[in-house]
């Protein structure tokens, strides 16, 4: 997973990192940085970052599932930002909903210190 | 929109000014410009740069950079509907990924703020290499108004207004 992520440039420029839960699954983990700042007084991660946090973590997911070398296209991706991400780390876990021949269904939840209190969530379907 | 409407920006209205994104340092590190302002609307643009990509056989800038340029457009494009400012913070956003960009090519996004109730401001976008008639992705967005008790930076540029830019 580390090899596929370092061939990703945007994800090397967001600084995105990825380790295995105590459940073997994939969790994605995006340190915080002044340069991923949205909002400076807050202060609050960008919303785009956070858009992109998902949609990376999704990609991963099904890289990791579907054991191929090449990226799925996304088709779309929705985003609901449900708090402010303040200056901490954020973590993020997918869940394949559907993998068809096709199209893969994924759903995306981002939190910072408390798994309960999500802070992004998002939905996204792949051209595989 | 009406003529006549007064919107809380209008003298800002034109060529984008470099404070419009001086102020978020995400997007000034990806190096985001404001292309135009007007009633309700914004367009940005995002220089290409080899970091941006997504796909590295395709060569492609990852999606989710295109959200951030769509974001800042959008948030931009309500604060130019506005008749009076206030905070705005993201509530959702859908992206649709029609096409590949092109390799290479500076991205830009048209954001318009279609209707803005007292709570909540509804957004189109579509996001082009070289005109709108021709994007690579279109977006749905709505935003809170009045969301949080951040001042927005715009409030510098606006004579007694007060404003916050969420998230």
């Amino acid at each position: 997973m580390s090899r596929i992520l370092a061939a990703i440039p945007y994800a090397r420029f967001l600084g995105v990192g990825v380790e295995r839960g105590v459940d073997g699954l994939l969790e994605c983990v995006l340190p915080f940085r002044d340069e991923i700042i949205g909002n400076a007084r807050l202060p609050a991660v960008h919303g785009g970052v956070l858009g992109a946090f998902l949609e990376l973590t999704a990609l991963l997911r099904l890289i990791d599932e579907s054991g191929t070398d090449r990226v799925p296209k996304p088709i779309t991706f929705s985003v609901d930002y449900l708090r402010s991400a303040g200056p901490a780390t954020t973590r993020a876990r997918a869940e394949i909903f559907k993998l068809g021949r096709r199209i893969a269904n994924v759903h995306v939840v981002a939190w910072q210190d408390d798994r309960s209190r999500p802070v992004v969530s998002g939905i996204g379907k792949f051209l595989l | 929109m009406s003529e006549t409407k007064r919107y809380a920006l209008q003298f800002l209205f034109g060529p984008g000014l470099p404070e419009m994104v001086g102020h978020v340092p995400h997007a000034h590190h990806l190096g985001i410009r404001v292309v135009e302002t007007g009633p309700g609307f914004a367009v940005c643009v995002l220089p290409y740069r080899d970091e941006l990509i997504g796909d590295p056989q395709r060569r492609v800038v990852f999606g989710g950079a295109i959200t951030t340029l769509i974001d800042h457009a959008s948030g931009l494009a309500v604060a130019c509907a506005l008749e009076e400012l206030t905070s705005i913070a993201t509530i959702d956003l859908r992206v649709d990924y029609l096409r590949a960009a092109a390799p290479g090519k500076d991205l830009y996004t048209r954001s318009e703020c279609y209707r803005a109730t007292r709570n909540v401001a509804f957004v189109r976008a579509v996001a082009y290499e070289e005109t709108p008639d021709d994007s690579f992705a279109s977006c749905l967005g709505t935003f809170m108004l009045g969301a949080n008790r951040s001042d927005n930076p715009f409030e510098r540029m606006v004579p007694g207004g007060t404003t916050g830019r969420g998230t």
